[in-house]
């Protein structure tokens, strides 16, 4: 809302204050001030000046040499190209010195050797528009009416200075979307006199029920529908100083009955409308529903299909407006409109809202019903549009006002209890300065009623009263108290610690954390080489989405990783080494009710620590993700070798398996992919299920005594088929040793000329029992029986 | 032979005394089984009985002496050799160290993380919600009924009808009031969906952290006395606060929370464009509606709540000017924190 101060002034005298005071104290008390403009700032030295004689410029055709009269003692000369001056003419003279919006400075210079003291302007040198200026051009001099006073400040001629404070106001005081409300706030405020008037219309002639009838079928919709008449309308131009308010507030001027409309909705908060009477069939107004279907045009020329949920203001026959949206084209104020009928009615906030979301229409009309406007607000309203015509000279009103109002509103009351308010704020404020505010605020108090003003419906209960006070109390004259409340325990869950263990893990295993985007393009399916019957596809989609590129939620977080990696290959930091604790959202099968008796499932949201880097190897990679498992306690995992995963390649892949139960995946991503984010390198990526990790850890350790007896270590080296995995030489190994197995290492493999195809692979394993000295038999059984089954089950020896 | 023994003391010392004297050979040379000191106390059958214990003391006396001398030249020459040695293996202390790397949490781990350690401080819990939520939730339940006006400042990513991506993590206030009697101390940090285009201040997707207090008894006071530490312990120990009265359905009253600029403490300057106060955070008092709908009685309990945007604090603490860098994850940016 932007708020002109000398438009303020009609309604509140706060005095003369800093601008930038006035700001902050408002904000203080609860209407935020955005920033302000001084209007005209960048204007000076301009004045009226008269042209006294025109003559050809000498070296030019196309310049003529002004003398003109800008009530010093000597004329001035001045050459101008204008084309529309005539001898006698006002126009604005910017002087020497003067400057200009937009950073132009005018200086005494020559043009083609004649001296120019100076320069005449057009409207746009004023950044002024013809909607500002009706029957001026764009592309000449601006001639001023005949009586501007030759050498006044054309800022002052043109009512251009003004202060204009733009305020956002919240959505729950509608109230302040208008001068008299802000009026209101400002008293308050600034400790200042409110000078609220009643407008008064007098000499009427001709009666309203004479013009025209309303029917209002939908009370719910449109709670009261008031309406007055004007005729012997004629439409022109309003006057510069009404013209000059609608600019600073940013309201383009159109002509005087519609400039009245807008006058009133910003001086009251309420919306108006006015419709040319002669286009209204059957002397009727009909506030009803639409038909199904029914395409009616609006001012903006748009054809709109209606719903019969919305509603509309029609007349015996058609619709006129979509109520508190818009007017219609076939109702419109026009040059030769004669009579009007102004509208100044209440409609429901939620029904304005439903409608103009459907037809995707938002008008500074339906934005202010939306928030819910006061009924009494329209007789005021109304009235004082009328008392402008009589002040504009625009038009006869008929005597007497349509009001259809059958439920009045009811006033809200509250009990004023100080010492709960005081109680709930920890500031003790005393009665009386409660009292003295809430009258300020222009609520009426009765004892310990409270009766809340009808434009106030924000106000409903104890809070809000506490509010009341304390904003205009001060918010920052508050005590600062420690809340006094049973012993709580600050804490982490378990899940909360593993969670912030493992990132530290993950952080000292070399790893950078990264962030990403939990919604994606299901093109990122795509990326990763998923077939189109993946249930990995199978996303949670948004249906307004901003684009294509955040659509849906992802249920894998490996591209949001490679995107990261193909990003950082790009940067040139080649050995990117990252984790992401990412979450996935998997849509839920079936659709159920919940208890809140709500239809539809959320999805799963589970959490995936997402590791990927680009240096390194399998085994790189693979040591992490050991890590990973070995710091969450994970015990007696299995890895098996994946081939089939179109992420990855099919010979560098594996899941991690405990009991049966996969904790993820990881592995080398495939060339294909690779190319598919254009990195030229080797990737490696990891997809681990934080849940399931956490599930799977260990109970607490229990301490094993230290061993007391020495162990015995034997080496062997086994010839064995290059693909047998070594991962089932060593459960072969730990089954036939059993208890006594103490630890075996692989410590070499090679496939060579010497190995004939085969591979050779060796481990050092170690024997030991708790209780004693292993003797050279028992050690020598235990490790026969071992090769012995190495020998039977997987068909190795003992490399010769 | 008293002479005799003098004589190998006096040998013995000057062979000690040489440089690079080789103490083995001396022990083995005077004190050895077939070491001068021992073939002269082999002599000792030959001495009368009178001096016999005269020599034999003198003897040992010239042993023990001999001894001491060489386990003082065995430390002074231990001491020349590591002496030697320190000085042969002087190192280049400036150069680098074997690179051992350490990964950084993101930075919006970090702050995230530091805000949960303050509340925990105070005996706060931490909870978790859906992102993907009910739009009950997200608005109904924080006192924004359908159609009403508050739901279109905040323009929200719909799945249904009645599924949103959560646009504020105040949604976790109405979860927890479900599943917990009061007393209730509890923030939760997540993210959050607005549909806003992507530039140096905006995202679609964000990060805030909710708190809530219900008990008896909870006043405005507590509201600001718990945010006063919490910015204190967060921004520097001279921080202050300010709040200025604004509006959100779900509390009344309701304020945006400003704190005195930490780079120039409220003087004005380029980070607080010259205002010297930087809004972080909204709060206020929590609804009478929101905590009937919660099943808690207004007349019996009330409670504050808070909700602050952590990008916002991380750019200003790193001083990062432009929101893309933190979802961009260039290793360059991360490792800087």
């Amino acid at each position: 809302m932007k708020l002109p101060l000398k438009w303020l002034a009609d309604y509140v005298n706060i005095g003369n204050p800093d601008i930038k005071d006035y700001c902050e104290k408002m904000t203080a008390t609860g209407s935020k001030v955005e920033g302000f403009e001084i209007l005209g700032e960048d204007i000076s030295n301009v004045v009226v000046g008269k042209i006294n004689a025109i003559s050809k410029h000498p070296n030019a055709d196309k310049l003529v040499v002004c003398s003109i009269d800008v009530g010093e003692a000597e004329p001035l000369q001045i050459v101008t190209g204008a084309k529309n001056v005539n001898v006698g003419d006002k126009v604005p003279v910017a002087l020497n010195g003067a400057n200009l919006p937009g950073g132009v400075k005018i200086k005494t210079g020559k043009l083609r050797g004649e001296t120019s003291q100076g320069m005449l302007c057009s409207i746009g040198e004023l950044n002024l528009t013809t909607h500002d200026m009706p029957g001026a051009i764009e592309d000449g001099i601006l001639i001023l009416p005949t009586d501007a006073p030759v050498g006044t400040d054309i800022k002052e001629y043109l009512m251009l200075s003004d202060t204009v404070v733009e305020f956002e106001i919240t959505p729950n005081r509608p109230d302040c979307l208008s001068v008299i409300g802000l009026a209101r706030e400002s008293a308050v405020t600034m400790d200042s006199e409110l000078k609220l008037r009643t407008p008064e219309i007098k000499d009427c002639d001709g009666k309203v029920e004479d013009y025209i009838s309303v029917r209002v079928d939908e009370p719910t919709l449109c709670p009261r529908y008031t309406a007055k008449v004007v005729h012997n309308v004629k439409i022109e131009p309003s006057p510069l100083w009404m013209r000059s308010r609608l600019r600073a507030a940013g309201v383009r001027p159109i002509n005087n009955i519609v400039d009245i409309t807008n006058y009133v909705m910003l001086e009251y908060g309420q919306p108006m409308h006015a419709f040319d009477y002669k286009c209204l069939d059957g002397k009727q107004i009909v506030v009803r529903c639409a038909d199904e279907g029914e395409i009616f045009k609006t001012l903006d020329s748009n054809d709109r299909t209606l719903k019969s949920s919305m509603l509309v203001i029609a007349d015996a026959e058609k619709p006129v407006a979509l109520a508190g949206i818009m007017g219609g084209e076939n109702s419109e104020i026009t040059d030769d409109t004669k009579t009007v009928v102004f509208e100044s009615a209440n409609f429901y906030g939620a029904g304005v809202r439903i409608t103009s979301r459907a037809l995707g229409m938002r008008t500074e009309s339906s934005g202010r019903f939306e928030k819910g406007l006061d009924p009494e607000l329209t007789m005021d309203a109304v009235n004082r549009a009328c008392e402008l015509v009589q002040l504009l000279g625009a038009g006869t009103v008929a005597e007497g006002t349509i009001d259809i109002y059958p439920e009045k509103k009811a006033e809200t009351v509250i009990k004023l209890e100080p010492e709960r308010i005081s109680n709930f704020l920890g500031t003790y404020i005393s009665e009386a300065d409660m009292r003295a505010t809430l009258e300020k605020l222009c609520f009426r108090l009765d004892g310990d009623k409270i009766y809340v003003p009808s434009y106030r419906s924000d106000v409903e209960c104890m809070n809000d009263i506490a509010e009341e006070v304390i904003r205009i109390y001060g918010y920052n004259k508050i005590e600062s108290t420690r809340f006094r409340t049973s012993a709580a325990e600050g804490k982490l869950t378990p899940k909360q610690r593993y969670y912030r263990g493992l990132c530290t893990a993950l952080c000292g295993m070399g790893l950078n954390e990264i962030q990403t985007f939990s919604f994606i393009s299901p093109k990122y399916y795509d990326k990763i080489n998923l077939p189109e019957e993946s249930v990995i596809r199978n996303s949670v989609v948004i249906s307004n989405p901003l684009g294509e590129d955040t659509s849906v939620m992802r249920t894998t977080a490996i591209p949001s990783m490679l995107e990261v990696l193909a990003r950082n290959n790009n940067y040139n930091n080649t050995d990117a080494a990252l984790y992401e604790m990412a979450k996935v959202y998997i849509p839920r099968e079936g659709i159920v009710t919940n208890d809140k008796g709500i239809p539809g499932t959320l999805p799963e949201e589970k959490t995936k620590v997402v590791i990927g880097t680009l240096k390194g190897d399998f085994y790189a990679l693979k040591g992490i993700v050991e890590a990973v498992v070995e710091f969450t306690g994970v015990k007696d995992v299995e890895f098996e070798a994946v081939t089939t995963c179109p992420i990855f390649h099919p010979g560098r892949c594996a899941k991690i398996v405990k009991d049966g139960i996969e904790l993820g995946i990881f592995g080398q991503v495939s060339y294909g992919v690779c190319e598919n984010y254009s990195i030229d390198k080797p990737v490696f990526v990891a997809d681990l299920d934080f849940e399931l990790l956490l599930a799977n850890a260990g109970d607490v350790a229990q301490y094993k005594p230290l061993p007391k007896f020495p162990a015995v270590t034997r080496d062997f080296s086994f010839m064995c088929d290059v693909d047998l995995e070594a991962a089932k030489i060593e459960k072969v190994i730990k089954k036939s040793l059993g208890k006594l197995l103490d630890g075996v290492k692989l410590f070499d493999i090679y496939i060579g000329a010497q190995t004939g195809g085969k591979k050779s692979i060796s481990y050092s394993v170690s024997l030991r029992a708790p209780d004693r000295t292993l003797t050279a038999e028992e050690t020598e059984a235990a490790i026969s029986k071992m090769l012995a089954n190495l020998d039977k089950e997987l068909g190795i020896t003992i490399r010769s | 032979m008293k002479e005799k023994l003098e004589q190998i003391k006096l040998e013995a010392v000057s062979m000690l005394e040489a440089e690079n004297a080789d103490l083995e050979q001396i022990r083995i040379r005077f004190l050895g089984k077939k070491g001068e000191l021992t073939s002269v106390l082999r002599g000792m059958g030959a001495l009368s009985a009178e001096e016999r214990p005269v020599i034999g003391a003198l003897a040992n006396e010239v042993r023990q002496y001999i001894e001491e001398r060489l386990a003082d030249a065995a430390v002074a020459q231990k001491a020349k050799e590591n002496e030697k040695k320190l000085a042969k293996e002087k190192l280049d202390v400036t150069l680098p160290g074997s690179k051992i790397k350490i990964g950084k949490r993101h930075p919006l781990s970090q702050v995230q993380e530091e805000i949960e350690n303050i509340f925990i401080g105070m005996g706060f819990e931490i909870v978790d919600g859906p992102e993907v939520e009910y739009d009950y939730y997200n608005f109904t339940a924080l006192n924004t009924p359908e159609n009403h006006p508050a739901r279109d400042t905040q323009d929200t990513f719909y799945i249904t009808e009645n599924i949103l991506l959560r646009s504020q993590t105040s949604c976790v206030q109405a979860r927890t009031m479900e599943h917990k009697a009061p007393p209730i101390r509890v923030i939760s940090p997540g993210r959050v969906y607005r549909s806003d285009a992507v530039d140096a201040t905006h995202s679609p997707m964000f990060h805030q952290i909710e708190g809530l207090v219900i008990d008896k008894g909870i006043t405005m006071g507590d509201l600001k006395g718990t945010l006063e530490i919490f910015a204190k312990n967060m921004f520097g120990a001279d921080t202050k606060i300010r709040f200025r009265p604004h509006h959100f359905p779900f509390t009344e009253p309701s304020a945006e929370v400003d704190v005195s600029c930490f780079v120039c403490g409220g003087e004005g300057c380029r980070l607080c464009k010259g205002e010297g106060w930087i809004e972080i955070l909204g709060a206020g008092m929590v609804h009478p509606n929101v905590l009937r709908m919660g099943g808690i009685d207004p007349e019996v309990y009330s409670g504050f709540a808070f909700g602050l945007g952590i990008e916002r604090v991380v750019m200003r603490r790193y001083n990062i000017d432009d929101m893309r860098l933190l979802y961009e994850n260039d290793v360059r940016f991360l490792e800087q924190f």
